[in-house]
């Protein structure tokens, strides 16, 4: 098993390396699409503005091979935080931008559906997740298990089929999305302890 | 729902810990590798580590050693001392740190934090604020390890710093640090109601109740605490169970 952590600029990727390590995968970091050639598994991570992100992304190639080994080849990816917002097909941060359009939907900024509460942006901390639909990547997950979370914008997937789980913060939002081989998570698995590392676990047992 | 959480913040002067009481005489508690790993074992929520004098003898921040602690550390990392330019943050966030704290620099720099901010999203940025409180009852802001006065007031600061781009602030009392009296709930309560970003209270904490008072009265989203977790038997795990018996809604464990 080899996990290609693909490096297009926007985030620290020892963590996750590190994390995929922990769980007893071989992680390397790589910037170059073809390596994808020799990766089992793609993990999409990123922290950072979608423009940037599509930007980095489109530049160093990244764009055109993510849709041939995903769509083509089958080869599981798992976006992490922004990675998994890049699935979308469009993005609003900062003015509209094209997205990697792996998994129907856009990306818009948290908003608050109940007017009791103090609502503060950026989400950060520990939220649960319910789950909505059976899927592997959620094996062995107790139900309700809290996740690490920090995000301002939240992808808003258009098909429930596409949604494995949302997480409660002044509206509903779609926190696990999956499209087939192509997962996205919202929070962030290698900074999630114990819980995380069991979705990557789960994510390495997909082939 | 989002949980509210509790945070050891690991004071690491040199290669040891140290814990000050009233920002002035600090003294060695153990290694700082040994204890994230136990910390990491305990499934705390997250942990700040502040390197105290890396301002005050102008050294930048020590990445090996971060890096080092990064790998196993499981949880957010918080990292802050002696942050002063964008290089030091990038070099920061590339060394492990989720986030990162500056506190002298933004009165310095204030821009330091706009740019941080737009280069590596608000998200990472951690606006670290000392407040002394007077005898007057009034309250200023301070810089240098709380060493000299900046003539800002704490809740435009707060605010300013908001503006600026900060995803997160952390509000510590000058006075109640180490001295483990309690938070200064008036303050942390007066920045919280008026920003929109979350707030760390710290600096103070004595006992699980304290935590209470900062989350419920004080309206943090966050407590952090170093002494009572390295001096007395208290622990972040007990800290939650007693927070999820008075009501609020802590990480399950």
């Amino acid at each position: 098993m080899s996990v290609l952590i693909i490096d297009y600029g926007m985030c620290n990727l020892g963590s996750v390396k590190r994390a995929f390590e922990e769980c007893g995968a071989t992680a390397f970091i790589s910037d170059n699409p073809r390596d994808a050639e020799i990766a089992s598994h793609l993990v999409l991570p990123g922290v950072g503005a979608f423009g940037d992100a599509m930007r980095n992304i489109t530049a160093a190639g990244w764009h055109s091979a993510l849709r041939k080994y995903t769509l083509e080849y089958k080869v599981p990816l798992l976006g992490i935080c922004l990675g998994m917002q890049l699935l979308a097909e469009k993005g609003f941060e900062g003015g509209e931008h094209t997205g990697l359009s792996l998994i129907e939907g856009e990306v818009m900024k948290i908003y608050n559906l109940e007017s009791s509460n103090k609502f503060r942006v950026p989400h950060i901390g520990w939220n649960e997740i319910d789950k909505k639909k059976d899927h592997p990547l959620l094996a062995k997950l107790e139900p309700s298990t809290d996740f690490y979370f920090v995000h301002s914008y939240f992808f808003n997937a258009r098909k429930s089929e596409n949604i494995l789980t949302t997480t409660h913060y002044g509206l509903d939002f779609p926190s696990i999305v999956s499209n087939g081989n192509i997962m996205g998570v919202q929070f962030h698995p290698e900074k999630s302890s114990r819980a995380g590392f069991q979705i990557i676990k789960n994510f390495l047992s997909i082939n | 729902m989002l949980k509210a959480r509790v945070i050891p913040t690991i004071l690491w002067k040199d290669f040891g810990i140290v814990k000050g009481v009233g920002f002035n005489s600090w003294r060695r508690v153990g290694s700082l590798l040994p204890a994230i790993k136990v910390y990491n074992t305990r499934q705390v929520d997250e942990l700040i580590i502040v390197d105290i004098t890396a301002t005050e003898q102008n050294r930048e921040p020590d990445y090996e050693v971060i890096d080092e602690i990064a790998d196993e550390c499981f949880v957010p990392l918080t990292v802050g001392g002696g942050v002063k330019t964008i290089d030091h943050i990038k070099k920061l966030l590339r060394a492990g740190a989720d986030k990162v704290a500056i506190n002298s620099a933004c009165y310095e720099t204030p821009e330091l934090v706009s740019k941080g901010a737009n280069l590596f999203g608000t998200q990472c940025i951690v606006a670290s604020i000392d407040i002394l409180r007077k005898s007057d009852g009034s309250y200023e802001c301070y810089k240098d390890s709380g060493k000299i006065a900046t003539g800002k007031d704490p809740v435009k600061w707060a605010k300013e710093m908001e503006q600026r781009g900060a995803g997160e602030l952390l509000i510590t009392s000058i006075k109640n640090d180490g001295a483990m009296v309690g938070y200064d709930i008036e303050i942390i309560r007066r920045v919280s109601d008026e920003v929109g970003v979350p707030v760390i209270a710290s600096g103070g904490a004595s006992n699980y109740a304290d935590m209470y008072e900062a989350l419920n009265s004080g309206h943090a989203s966050a407590v952090a605490a170093a002494s009572i977790f390295h001096f007395t038997e208290q622990t972040p795990l007990e800290a939650k169970r007693f927070l999820e018996g008075k009501g609020i809604l802590v990480r399950r464990f």
